[in-house]
């Protein structure tokens, strides 16, 4: 339904968009014993460990090359082979994820080559995965890092079922998008667990980036999913894809292993989740538990207590494609109206948005658009809260970074549950909001007929 | 990216720095950034360290040329305040793309530049360059004097691409683009025998203006303060300040140096946290300020000023006396800064159970070496389970620390209180200190530390992880114990020099062999100290045990 355009602006003023290795670094993050390691100068991973420590409040394991300028002139395999080893002695990681970074793909550094070199060279590291994935700044945004992430777990980490292995049926693999939250995975867990299946979630940051407290004191991931568990993921008899940018994994793990794969594009709203529902009680072979009968009857009356408050408001949303499409999509279904979309990179799912047009821009076109066009709710992540002081419109923090509040990890879009929350979320703001900045006074329709618009808006 | 190197070498070269004064030529030249070690580096670059430093100009548009990683993953999140203008916490970058590094991105910054102007207005433009446009040849100096032509306005290139060093680096970097391109071009429209500057203070947490009202009493102006809460013409116009305070972190020494070089404006390095520093540092301006032809009556204002605020810091301070009764502290943290509140820390009653050992005293050292038994500057080398057991051992009941460590005493359990940068709220001069004590208290009688220590109804409080933990340290120190060959080992492999990753052995073994008993012949030998410095402490303690034969240790 809506045109995709590209900005024409050489300047990005307030990025909307992040870059694509730290979206790769966090897909690692989802891995047991991992340790990200992005191959670049020290900043590239001191940024993003920055700003995942101040979006999930814990300790982040991130690494880096640390090239200097010389190493990046003459090539990066020295600094590659001491950061391996460094961390092998240091930490002694089950995994190392490596991601390139604009400084090292100008080069045109060859890291599977020297993967294969330090392999060859030092014994100890020999056994120890290495996977590497080309995620170069200067191109694509952080959900792509993601995608192109988990396609190579996949490729290098799943091990294809010899003929003579039983398959077994109640296993399911599920490939989550990087839009889903630890708390989103949390919750999908206990849906599948609930249809007596066995999920193995690739890649794992329910179990990593929860917030938990550690049994123990390790400087890698704790937590997340293992190697061992990964490699055997042929076994399952369905693979689950949740966002549009998972496809590519999902086919990845099709070839590989021969499982059929389901994607869906949405888990956030009612009838996504009755389409999950029926995929589960069907390759389970289950009724639907009743618990999720009551919460699906929770959902419609949040939908209609909520519809009153989120019906007709005119939406300005900020967000990576498969998020915008998620939640924008649900907004729309609650009687919003999405009137100004900016996301941060090109996908086939973005067609399917219910508005006219999206804008692969940033905060600074999604603020001048919500002020042209009348809004009156901001949806994106914590650095739309200056458009949002500025524009003086109720402000939903979605995704990441959400640096100024608690609880990113565990914002709940998926289930019934998380659909249900979100309207209240949603809705409270909006009421807040009107209490606060839209009390009628005698003045308020003073003019008649002139001053309907402007109280229509809000 | 020649002119990049010789301003890098002009840095280096810093005589202002005392470390640096006592290196030989050569070592000058290598410089005094440290070796970053892949896979075990922490810590921003050389671009990081210049844009924290003038990123608190609040009225400059901060462009920053390239990839999206260099702003999209950082912008606004920095926590220096302003009074004026809000265009400082914009991002802007020229993003750029596959096709700007085939062909360059000189165009795009340049018509960047152009929209910038075109849509805010600002008074300045700075422009950030990052790694890839320093690899691929873009003429950062030659864009911004062709956009400051055809423009009329600023635009000044901060040429500190990351990779060209550590953040330390990009700070001076930093300093050096601003004294070539924009201290001395304007002039204020009057000037008065109290104006000072105050150099490397960016006003996180609002904390300039916890002092900036004791100044307004004295009648001392701040002319410009570089870089918190300034504005880009009153940097312009600096140079016509009388005197000049340099805070604490050395961060900008090459500033204040060359601008008494250039302008003559006398310097002193000080600091506003801590209740007797902060009143140093007031004698001090108005010591420099009368050198300069102020009135000699400033000094008595000031002493009256400094007993006033004391007394009721003081006063305030001591009604927490008996709270904090039998409290212990452990303040981790390598800066200075934190050492001067140790003293309204243990006014307010408070034991401290660990610290730096930089500036201690040798009853301190003792002590300290007994809980950590290394210097903090190598706390971001040791593991979590280490730091756990450190927290364990000293017994303390609240740990004042940087950001990092701040996990490892939450998942602790532990009372925990940022008194680095990332830190809320704001501990500058005498109201600072005793918001300082305030949190402190407000933390230790925190009714949630015996909630969450509980053990869960599934728990074995005998056999939990933090007991498991601390086993697991206990048992790697009885295997150590156990095999003298091995603790051997693991003592000589401790690295005394970080900088230039040089082990106790080596050092041991230079000063057995060259029969060594200077920090110099060690450097000579071992290259250990070549770097920061730091470390010099470390190495004559070596040296004076070493120095010291096993009887003399019996009869003392």
């Amino acid at each position: 339904m809506a045109t995709v355009t590209l900005t024409k602006k050489a300047c990005s003023v307030n990025p909307l968009k992040m870059s694509q290795p730290i979206g790769g670094t966090l897909a690692f993050m989802g891995l047991r014993g991992a340790m990200p390691l992005l191959h670049g100068s020290q900043g590239c991973t001191s940024f993003g460990l920055v700003l995942f420590t101040r979006h999930f409040k814990e300790a982040i394991p991130m690494q880096t090359t640390a090239m200097s300028e010389v190493a990046t002139v003459l090539g990066g395999y020295e600094n590659v082979e001491q950061a391996v080893l460094n961390i092998y002695n240091r930490t002694k990681p089950e995994i190392i994820g490596i991601c390139s970074t604009g400084v090292t793909e100008t080069k045109g550094d060859d890291v599977e080559g020297y993967i294969k070199l330090i392999k060859e060279k030092h014994e100890i590291v020999r056994n120890l995965p290495l996977v590497y994935v080309s995620t170069p700044d200067f191109k694509d945004a952080f959900q792509d890092g993601w995608e192109k992430t988990v396609t190579r777990m996949v490729e290098v980490l799943v091990e294809t079922p010899k003929s003579s292995e039983r398959k077994d049926p109640q296993r399911v693999n599920v490939l989550p998008g990087c839009h889903l939250t630890p708390g989103d995975l949390e919750e999908l867990r206990t849906i599948i667990e609930d249809f007596g299946l066995k999920p193995t979630f690739l890649p794992d940051l329910s179990g990593s980036l929860d917030g938990h407290i550690p049994d123990d004191f390790t400087p890698t991931t704790i937590g997340g999913v293992g190697i061992e568990e990964i490699a055997t993921m042929g076994q399952a008899g369905w693979t689950i894809a949740i966002g549009a940018q998972m496809r590519a994994a999902a086919e990845a793990l099709q070839k590989k292993t021969d499982i059929p794969y389901r994607l869906f594009e949405r888990l956030c709203g009612l009838e996504a989740n009755d389409e999950l529902m029926a995929f589960l009680m069907e390759i389970s072979g289950r009724p639907a538990p009743m618990k999720y009968r009551r919460q699906r009857g929770q959902l419609v009356d949040a939908m209609l207590d909520g519809h009153f408050h989120i019906g007709g408001r005119r939406l300005a949303i900020g967000a990576e494609p498969d998020l915008l499409y998620d939640v924008g999509s649900f907004l729309t279904e609650m009687g919003a109206q999405i009137v100004a979309a900016v996301t941060t990179t090109q996908s086939p799912i973005l067609e399917k948005l219910p508005t006219e047009n999206v804008l692969i821009g940033d905060l600074e076109d999604l603020e001048t658009f919500a002020r042209e066009r009348n809004c009156d709710l901001l949806v994106t992540h914590s650095h739309g809260r200056q458009a949002a002081e500025r524009l003086k419109i109720p402000f939903f923090r979605l995704g990441i970074p959400m640096f100024d509040r608690l609880g990113g990890g565990h914002q709940l879009t998926v289930g019934y549950r998380g659909g249900r929350d979100l309207v209240f979320d949603v809705s409270n703001l909006i009421m807040a909001d009107h209490d606060e900045n839209h009390q009628p006074t005698p003045e308020t329709w003073r003019d008649g007929m002139d001053s309907i618009h402007g109280a229509a808006s809000h | 990216m020649s002119s990049v190197k010789a301003t890098i070498q002009d840095v280096f070269n810093e005589p202002g720095c005392g470390k640096n004064a006592n290196k030989s030529e050569a070592e000058r030249k290598k410089g005094c950034t440290k070796q970053l070690q892949p896979g075990g580096a922490a810590g921003g670059c050389a671009f990081d360290g210049a844009k924290i430093a003038l990123q608190p100009l609040t009225d400059v548009a901060h462009l920053v040329h390239g990839p999206i990683a260099c702003e999209g993953n950082s912008w606004d999140n920095r926590g220096a305040k302003s009074s004026g203008s809000n265009i400082w916490r914009t991002g802007f970058t020229t993003d750029i793309n596959e096709t700007d590094v085939v062909f360059g991105g000189e165009k795009r910054l340049y018509k960047s530049i152009k929209e910038i102007i075109e849509k805010y207005d600002p008074p300045a433009i700075f422009v950030y360059q990052t790694c890839v446009p320093a690899m691929i040849g873009d003429d950062i100096d030659a864009v911004c004097k062709a956009a400051r032509e055809k423009f009329g306005k600023p635009v000044i290139p901060i040429n500190s691409p990351g990779f060209v060093g550590p953040k330390n680096l990009g700070n001076k970097l930093a300093g050096e683009a601003l004294l070539a391109h924009v201290i001395g071009t304007e002039e204020p429209d009057y000037t008065t025998p109290y104006d000072i500057n105050i150099i490397g203070e960016y006003n996180l947490s609002g904390e300039l203006w916890q002092v900036k009202p004791l100044l307004d009493e004295l009648g001392i102006r701040i002319l410009s303060c570089i870089s918190g809460d300034g504005k880009y013409k009153e940097v312009a116009y600096s140079h016509r300040a009388k005197a000049a305070m340099m805070v604490c972190s050395k961060a900008m020494i090459n500033v204040a140096r060359k601008m008494e070089e250039r302008y003559s404006i006398p310097f002193f390095e000080g600091s506003f946290y801590g209740i007797e520093d902060t009143s140093d540092s007031l004698r001090e301006i108005a010591s420099l300020l009368i050198q300069r032809g102020a009135p000699a009556e400033l000094m008595d204002r000031t002493e009256a000023l400094i007993q006033r605020e004391e007394s009721k810091a003081w006063a305030a301070i001591a009604k927490y006396k008996p709270r904090f009764q039998g409290k212990k502290v452990l303040l981790i943290t390598g800066g200075v800064k934190s050492w001067s509140v140790v003293a309204a820390l243990q006014e307010a009653g408070l034991e401290l159970v660990g610290t730096s050992v930089k500036k201690s005293t040798k009853e301190d050292k003792e002590r300290i070496k007994e809980l950590m038994g290394q210097d903090a500057h190598m706390i971001d080398d040791m593991t979590p389970r280490e730091m756990y057991k450190m927290l364990r051992d000293a017994r303390a009941d609240i740990m004042l620390s940087g950001g990092r460590s701040q996990f490892i005493a939450l998942k602790a359990s532990m009372p925990w209180l940022d008194i680095n940068q990332e830190r809320h709220h704001a501990y500058m001069g005498y109201v600072g200190m005793v918001k300082l004590v305030e949190e402190i208290d407000k933390a230790l009688y925190n009714p949630i530390w015996a909630q969450v220590r509980r053990a869960a109804p599934w728990e074995n409080p005998a056999n939990n992880w933090q007991e498991r933990a601390m086993a697991a340290a206990a048992a790697d120190a009885a295997a150590l114990a156990a095999d003298p060959v091995k603790a051997e080992q693991v003592r000589r492999a401790k690295k005394i020099c970080n900088c230039k990753s040089v082990e106790l052995g080596v050092i041991e073994d230079a000063i057995a062999a060259h029969a060594l008993t200077t920090v110099e012949g060690v450097r000579e030998h071992t290259n250990a100290s070549g770097g920061c410095g730091a470390c010099a402490i470390r190495i004559e303690e070596i040296l004076a045990e070493k120095a010291t034969p096993p009887h003399a240790i019996a009869a003392e």
